[in-house]
């Protein structure tokens, strides 16, 4: 993907050809979309209140929230696509048709050429049997918009427009030939085939790394401005919002708790939530002071590589090399951040240091001992790291109940502690990490994501570890669990002096969290060093662009803490 | 593509190979002389003897097994010990109805199958799906066999449209085809019921995919999306299944035949197991190994032909 | 869909009921031949008929349900005992020699229907209702082998499986611990699905006399008998399948309501 994709487009600015399929008044202060005390229940469960918002011809209007807050559905609502069972009262216009109104068969005659929208996964959004050349076209055909060719030469203009010009990503391409980011465009695409007056975009960046998002946004604010499009934009997150909207709606539980332009909402925040969620978002944790004290982990000259593709019946293809001759040290009492995007290698070294992959090169030794000991893990080298990993829900056997899950890591002991003694241990744990004794009993199907989170530390601490790793641990969780748990983690560094590795894609946590910082990309790191030095002046041009990419927050308006603990206490 | 090809027809090869190998062994092992067995308990030694040397006996294993692997490469299956006839003549003459009665079978049964997989997919909850749904449950419950009783009952000795049993030949194509219609529909029907339910969950899965709502958000009607989008992917799970069916018609078509007194594998298959006549039931069964095996070679290839994410892999 | 589980139960109850009680009472005597009485249409005294050689066609439904069920059930348990620990076996060691060997022979397997196998074994040891066992069993190894091991290789990717591993268990401890547990309601699902299918099976087998031989009473054997006395007797041919349609119809509807009751949708957890 290029970065200058941008700069390549701005000849086709000047001079902006009126549309050739919808003849558009641009009269700026009508709306386009209007929502009017929109509601709509599932099954008679009001998932969205009252909501009132208008979005008027070229404007970026952002809905954000945490999950749940009703932001996709009133997407979905205005796409006419909501699920089955659902009911909507008040009205929903656009160019002044109620959309409630309306029948199915004007609903779709509607969606993909006066609505487009995109969706948050690129990697399931596309028909994997079908070349995304036809998928764009099938927008223009199923509206009968354009005879076939035409349709065909259409989609690989507007192909070309999102950047995927046909010499590079030719139209006969399959969507599992193409990169995230490039399925990304390729849906953008079939939104804008047909130039929809509005464009609905669903956490559109959400599952992209950070250099590509900052492509993606990029097109579509160019893409608003150039065809004159309003853009509907839905994501959870504050940064993007506030580099990309004209106008803020914040919701909570289905309601529109705050609206206005963005500089002057950022500016007052006059609903706590969004101050909250604002506070949350660049939330740093009161890290005590390092006290390092000589090496704990050694990781030299580590390569970790799979067979690759065979290149033939019988040739095994070059090896996918997913970590490169990496080398770093972590003294004890330090906490170190792993930072990359996907795919870069950073999990895949985090489970080298566990132990669970062999390396093909280079040794990995804690406080001296291989971790690998005659191809094999050693144990008792094993009892001394572990792990909490991001995702809340798949950390967890569903049939244990949370006593026997905290307590599992007791297995590497030679004498591990039995009954009254163990659960004490595991009561001890659970305080610990702010939950209470009797949450042993109970199934892990019955706590929060964010509770989950704890308990995952719980399970990690348990056997008292000299290094945690943390991987991705705090990826999957809104802003607000989030910072609860970066707060929990350095409550535990104060009380046990801990060494850990903390590895996530997302700089703005590494920063919060860690006292020093290694950047991987590639299977190698390019930069380590002190974090505040590294993110105030990176050295690696990589580094840089990672920076640069990263959307930011505006400076806040002054005011103190709102960082309540109301969304984990359950 | 043809990388893919490759590997599936290497593996198609070595499965054939330790196929054979496995019914060769078997048939080895099975507790008596083919030799003694036709001439009687009273032969006298050396004629039995002389009757081994004929047949090939007694060489050492490995040499037999090789014969009968070129042997059959050649087309040349042995000769039957009772019937003092080439093998491969006799299948040759029961192919013809086996075959194009699975064949039939399997055809009538997609036939019978999409239509009413799509139909219950796109009535998902309503009284059409609960219809079909109820039928099939019914059809998958039905043995074959059992039900084409019913079908001669009715169609041949109370309505008599149809013939109760025999087979005409194919000299005239359609009397033939007649002839085999009772057996196909009657093994045709639980199959259907079958890949008809598959067909409706393959399609009610793809249902939920977010690319049909991407379809959906472009402005194709729920009808439309399910058509140009669904039924391509739910064929990927649904071809695994008419692959594995053709195996099952094939079996069934043997059992099928003793109802409608057809001269099929079936027949030759139970005559020879009677008279102990190893040689045949080893070339039969290799036969049917054979055509599964085949059949899911081909079912491979399909796969690729419906899903671009296989060609591309080694 | 509580009413399929109502249902499936009910018939199913109905099957094992049947057969249970023929232990101790049939209303005839099924191994006595009364001429006399044969091919008699069903009626008050016997409710079902009676066959070709006057015996009463309830008495043999009840007693051939219970060849049916303990050839089904001895085949599930061995596609059960063998199949889930090679399945979980291969999981394992998913993608090295023991998983591409273990399924390999899937493969093979699936190449040779039940009634090849049958064929196969009638021809060693002559005909007999171990040869159905036998024949459906190794068919059914496949199945459980392949369902366990794709269930299972889900599993593997899980973080929950990582976290174990980092608490230093083994493969087989991790299969028994943490994979078995969450794959015996898909087990469960399919044990019953093949049950039903071994009930189809048998009575195919023995149908062409390669499962239960006389005296042991069949349905498929039944049908057999009724084969030439179709058109003067309908009953004889009818009944028997009806006790096969109705055994394989309640087992499919328990299938399809424990499904929808145990959602094998694996750890399926509320968001």
């Amino acid at each position: 993907m290029t970065p200058s994709l941008v700069s390549k487009y701005l000849g086709e600015r000047e001079g902006q050809r009126p549309s050739p399929l919808s003849d558009r008044t641009q009269s700026g202060s009508k709306p386009l979309l209007e929502l009017d005390a929109l509601s709509v229940a599932i099954h008679g469960q009001p998932i969205l209140r009252n909501l009132d918002l208008t979005i008027a011809p070229g404007e970026i209007v952002a809905l954000t929230g945490e999950s749940g807050s009703g932001k996709s559905m009133t997407a979905l609502a205005a796409m006419g696509l909501l699920p089955h069972g659902a009911e909507m009262s008040g009205a929903l216009r656009l160019d002044g048709r109620d959309h409630g109104q309306l029948s199915e068969r004007r609903l779709c005659a509607i969606r993909g050429r006066e609505i487009g929208m995109i969706f948050q996964e690129p990697m399931t959004a596309l028909n994997p049997v079908q070349r995304i050349g036809q998928q764009v076209a099938e927008t223009i055909l199923v509206h009968r918009a354009m005879p076939r060719a035409a349709a065909r030469a259409r989609a690989a203009e507007v192909l070309a427009r999102v950047g995927l010009p046909p010499d590079r990503v030719p139209p006969s391409r399959y969507p599992h030939e193409l990169s995230g980011g490039q399925r990304q465009r390729v849906v953008i695409a079939m939104a804008i085939a047909l130039r929809p007056k509005l464009l609905i975009a669903d956490e559109p960046t959400t599952a992209l790394d950070v250099t590509t998002q900052a492509q993606i946004l990029a097109l579509l604010r160019d893409l608003v401005r150039e065809e004159g499009m309003a853009l509907m934009m839905i994501t959870h997150d504050l940064a993007v919002v506030a580099e990309m909207a004209d106008r803020i709606a914040v919701m909570k539980s289905g309601e529109i708790v705050e609206q206005g332009e963005t500089a002057r909402l950022f500016a007052e925040m006059r609903h706590p939530y969004t101050r909250q969620l604002f506070e949350a978002s660049r939330h740093r944790a009161d890290l005590p002071a390092p006290r390092p004290d000589g090496p704990l982990l050694r990781v030299e000259a580590v390569t970790r590589h799979y067979p690759g593709p065979r290149a033939g019946l019988f040739r095994p293809g070059p090896p996918h090399v997913a970590v490169n001759g990496v080398s770093f040290e972590v003294a004890r009492g330090e906490r170190v951040g792993l930072v990359g995007e996907s795919g870069c290698g950073k999990s895949t070294l985090a489970r080298t240091i566990l132990g669970l992959e062999p390396v093909q090169a280079g040794a990995i030794t804690l406080d001296g001992a291989p971790v690998y000991r005659h191809g094999k893990p050693d144990r008792a080298v094993r009892r001394r790291v572990q792990v909490v990993f991001q995702d809340p829900y798949g950390s967890f056997n569903p049939r244990h109940r949370v006593g026997r899950l905290i307590a599992e890591p007791f297995h590497l002991l030679d004498d591990p502690p039995r009954g009254p003694e163990r659960a004490d241990a595991v009561a001890r744990a659970l305080i610990d990490v702010g939950l209470k004794p009797e949450h042993a009993e109970q199934h892990i199907h019955a706590f929060s994501g964010g509770q989950r989170q704890r308990i995952a530390i719980a399970r990690a601490l348990i056997i008292r570890p000299e290094l945690v790793i943390f991987d991705e641990a705090v990826s999957a969780l809104d802003v607000r669990v989030r910072a609860q748990i970066l707060d929990l983690i350095a409550d535990l560094s104060r009380q046990y002096g801990l060494t850990y590795l903390f590895i996530s894609h997302d700089l703005s946590v590494v920063r919060g969290i860690t006292d020093r910082v290694l950047v991987m990309r590639n299977g190698e790191i390019v930069e380590a060093g002190a974090t505040e030095t590294v993110f105030d002046t990176p050295a690696h041009g990589y580094t840089k662009s990672l920076l640069a990419a990263a959307p930011s927050l505006p400076q806040p308006p002054g005011g103190g803490h709102a960082d309540d603990r109301e969304p984990d206490a359950r | 593509m043809l990388a893919y090809a490759l590997k599936r027809l290497l593996i198609l090869a070595i499965s054939l190979a330790i196929a054979s190998l496995v019914i060769f062994l078997v048939v080895e092992v099975a507790p008596g002389d083919p030799a003694s067995f036709m001439l009687g308990i009273n032969a006298r030694p050396d004629t039995v003897a002389a009757l081994r040397a004929e047949l090939g006996l007694d060489l050492p294993v490995h040499e037999r097994y090789l014969a009968w692997v070129s042997g059959m490469v050649q087309g040349d299956f042995g000769t039957s010990y009772t019937y003092r006839a080439p093998v491969a003549q006799m299948v040759a003459e029961r192919v013809q109805v086996s075959l194009p009665l699975a064949l039939y079978a399997l055809l009538l049964s997609t036939l019978i199958a999409f239509p009413a997989g799509i139909f219950a997919a796109a009535r998902r909850g309503r009284a059409g799906d609960m219809a079909v749904m109820g039928a099939t449950q019914l059809g998958v419950a039905v043995p074959n066999f059992w039900f084409a009783m019913l079908l001669v009952l009715l169609f041949a000795l109370k309505l008599r449209w149809f013939s109760a049993g025999g087979f005409p030949g194919w000299e005239e194509p359609l009397q033939g085809l007649k002839a085999l219609t009772l057996p196909a529909v009657a093994l045709a029907l639980p199959q259907a019921a079958i890949l008809a339910r598959v067909m409706r969950s393959a399609l009610i899965d793809i249902l939920h995919e977010d690319f049909i709502r991407t379809a959906r958000a472009k402005g194709l009607s729920r009808r439309q999306a399910l058509w140009r989008h669904g039924v391509r992917n739910a064929l990927i799970p649904v071809l695994t299944i008419i692959g594995l069916q053709f195996s099952f018609l094939l079996a069934g078509a043997i059992i099928i035949e003793q109802v409608f007194f057809l001269p099929g594998l079936g027949r030759l298959i139970f005559q020879a197991i009677t008279q102990r006549d190893l040689i045949v039931v080893e070339s039969v069964v290799m036969l049917l190994v054979f055509a599964v095996i085949v059949v899911t070679f081909l079912t491979d290839l399909a796969y690729a032909a419906v899903d671009p994410r296989l060609r591309h892999r080694r | 869909m509580t009413r399929n589980l109502i249902l499936g139960t009910l018939l199913t109850a109905f099957l094992v009921g049947a057969a249970l009680l023929s232990f101790v009472w049939t209303p005839y005597p099924t191994d006595t031949v009364a001429i006399a009485e044969r091919l008699q249409p069903p009626s008050a005294s016997h409710w079902l008929g009676t066959d070709h050689f006057g015996r009463d066609m309830l008495s043999l439904v009840m007693v051939g349900a219970r060849t049916s069920i303990a050839v089904a059930l001895v085949a599930v348990g061995i596609g059960l005992g063998l199949g889930v620990p090679l399945g979980l076996a291969a999981a394992a060691r998913s993608g090295g020699w023991l998983d591409e060997a273990i399924m390999r022979m899937n493969d093979l397997i699936f190449a040779f229907p039940s009634l090849v196998i049958a064929i196969l074994i009638t021809a060693i040891f002559g005909p007999g209702a171990t040869n159905a066992i036998i024949a459906i069993g190794i068919f059914n190894i496949p199945v459980f082998a392949r369902l366990s091991r794709g269930a299972a290789l889900s599993l593997w990717r899980r973080d929950f499986i990582l976290a174990a591993r980092t608490a230093g268990k083994s493969a087989p401890r991790i299969s028994a611990e943490h994979i078995l547990p969450n794959i015996a309601n898909l087990l469960i699902v399919q044990g019953t699905i093949q049950f039903s299918l071994g009930i189809l099976a048998e009575a195919g087998l023995s149908y062409v006399g390669l499962g239960a031989q006389p005296p042991i009473p069949s349905w498929g054997r039944m049908l057999a008998d009724a084969q030439t006395m179709v058109a003067l007797a309908p009953h004889v041919a009818i009944i028997p399948g009806l006790a096969i349609v109705l055994s394989v119809l309640g087992l499919n509807l328990l299938g399809d309501g424990l499904r929808d009751r145990l959602d094998p949708r694996l750890g399926a957890v509320r968001r």
